[in-house]
């Protein structure tokens, strides 16, 4: 388990998807096509893919962001 | 029991006297403190909670505030941007320099450097009140502007009130939360003017007396009735741990309603049953998965339809989407959209099963907390008024009006 979790701007998405190709264990969509994204820790071996959905989401709307003991992830799914 | 009308913040001249003077204020309260160190030890002691809605411990925010990176400044949220709720505006018309003392004790305690007040653009007696308030005071620790804001259900957000001060915007937004970073980038006091106003009282008698009435929490709280047997709204002030059915009859509320609603468009139903009364507290509340929110209780009419006001609810809760987040702007009209099909006894066939799941869709996935609001009243409805909801659904009709609505 990595010490990052997936982080989106609910604002600046625009319901684009590429996340949710890109990392479907952790990212899926709802009736309007907007991104469910799992509040865990990501895996270490979907890392690489997670980076990927940050990096190639056409409106920079995610972010990976490192989360310590003190700021723990936040359960469920947003 | 607890007294059920219990005169604090509306102590004093009766609310018909209209605006109480910066004279006569002083005469009967005394000159306000200063705010300092011993202003944030009366919030720790007293565990004051905010009155806006969110009831976050405002010892926490003026701690954040003031330990903050820069200067801080201080929002004083006068917009009552909930229209089932009217304590505020009736605080701001009839007790303005209570406000303003809280507000000026809070900007002294957390060293601001500015106090924004912001008012309901067409809240115009009030706002006036405060106005003038405002001007005769001659004690300001800081600056001081008045920003008035158009009306809109999520323009009285936090995170929108700092973004229409800076650029008349009047939409939340998803950086970082005004107590690290808000008007002019500093950290911001946002509080609601019923907070600032028990901050006025509490500076000057103490925690002591503060929590000399009240039961679950210290202290009152102001709520706001409609509905049932209530000819437009009537504002009360309660002890906490007064029962709700004790404060609905000391409003002149029906007695007999059926049910409900607490906190707002935002809020929660709850069945009534004159046998298990309710503490008004958020303790007791939150146990029965309740919360007053702004302090609002709207009580539905015996033969009222509850489907029908939901659904109108949601339909204004769908308009009042800023269009940011893709979950509000389409899942709202959507929730709306079902609600009113079932209501008009036109419902498709999943009507029902779709208003669950896209309530349950829509919670925590925007920006802010505008969806979770509608879908806890789509789902609060859906379990307190089940039979009737399927009855609706199935084209048996209204079972409360006893008639076909189709």
């Amino acid at each position: 388990m990595s010490r990052f979790v997936v982080e989106i701007d609910r604002i600046a998405c625009d319901g684009r998807g590429l996340c949710a190709e890109l990392l479907p264990e952790m990212i899926s969509l709802d009736d309007w096509g907007f991104p469910i994204i799992s509040g865990d820790p990501v895996p270490d071996s979907l890392l690489p893919m997670a980076q990927l959905a940050v990096d190639q989401c056409p409106l920079l709307a995610l972010r990976l962001r490192a989360h310590t003991s003190s700021t723990p992830a936040a359960p469920g799914r947003h | 029991m607890s007294d059920a009308s219990a005169a604090r913040l509306l102590a004093g001249p009766p609310t018909t006297a209209g605006t109480e003077s910066l004279e006569d204020h002083v005469a009967r309260l005394g000159e306000r403190p200063a705010g300092d160190d011993e202003t944030i030890e009366l919030l720790r002691r007293t565990r004051l909670r905010g009155r806006g809605g969110g009831a976050f411990p405002a010892l926490r925010k003026w701690r954040a505030v003031a330990g903050g990176s820069r200067p801080p400044a201080v929002l004083v949220n006068g917009v009552e941007a909930e229209p089932m709720s009217q304590k505020d505006r009736l605080l701001m018309q009839v007790r303005p320099h209570l406000v303003i003392d809280g507000a000026f004790i809070a900007a002294e305690a957390v060293g601001a450097r500015r106090i924004v007040v912001c008012v309901g653009r067409d809240h115009r007696s009030s706002s006036d009140a405060l106005t003038a308030a405002l001007r005769a005071r001659s004690d300001r620790p800081c600056a001081v502007d008045i920003v008035k804001v158009p009306a809109g259900y999520v323009a009285g957000e936090e995170s929108a009130l700092v973004q229409y001060v800076e650029r008349r915007v009047a939409k939340p937004t998803s950086g970082p939360r005004p107590f690290v970073a808000g008007i002019g980038g500093a950290p911001t006091l946002v509080h609601n003017v019923e907070t600032l106003a028990h901050v006025g009282l509490l500076a000057r008698m103490g925690a002591e007396w503060f929590a000399a009435v009240g039961a679950g929490a210290a202290g009152t709280t102001l709520i706001t009735l409609s509905g049932a047997g209530l000819h437009g709204a009537r504002v009360l002030e309660i002890a906490h741990g007064t029962t709700l059915q004790d404060a609905v009859a000391a409003a002149g509320g029906d007695e007999a309603a059926p049910a409900a609603l607490l906190g707002g468009h935002s809020g929660r139903w709850t069945a009534l049953d004159p046998h298990n009364p309710l503490p008004l507290d958020p303790g007791s509340l939150q146990e029965a998965g309740l919360s007053l929110g702004a302090g609002v209780v709207h009580l539905l009419e015996p033969g009222g339809c509850a489907v029908d006001e939901t659904s109108r609810m949601l339909a204004y809760m769908a308009e009042q989407s800023a269009r940011q987040c893709g979950p509000c702007t389409f899942g709202l009209p959507a929730i709306a959209g079902a609600a009113d099909r079932v209501a008009r006894g036109r419902a498709e066939s999943h009507d029902l099963s779709r208003l669950s799941r896209w309530a349950g869709m829509v919670r925590g996935r925007g920006a802010c907390h505008h969806p979770d609001g509608a879908a806890v009243l789509a789902e609060s409805s859906l379990a307190v008024f089940a039979a009737d909801w399927r009855s609706h659904a199935s084209g048996a009709g209204c079972i409360t009006r006893a008639e076909r609505v189709a």
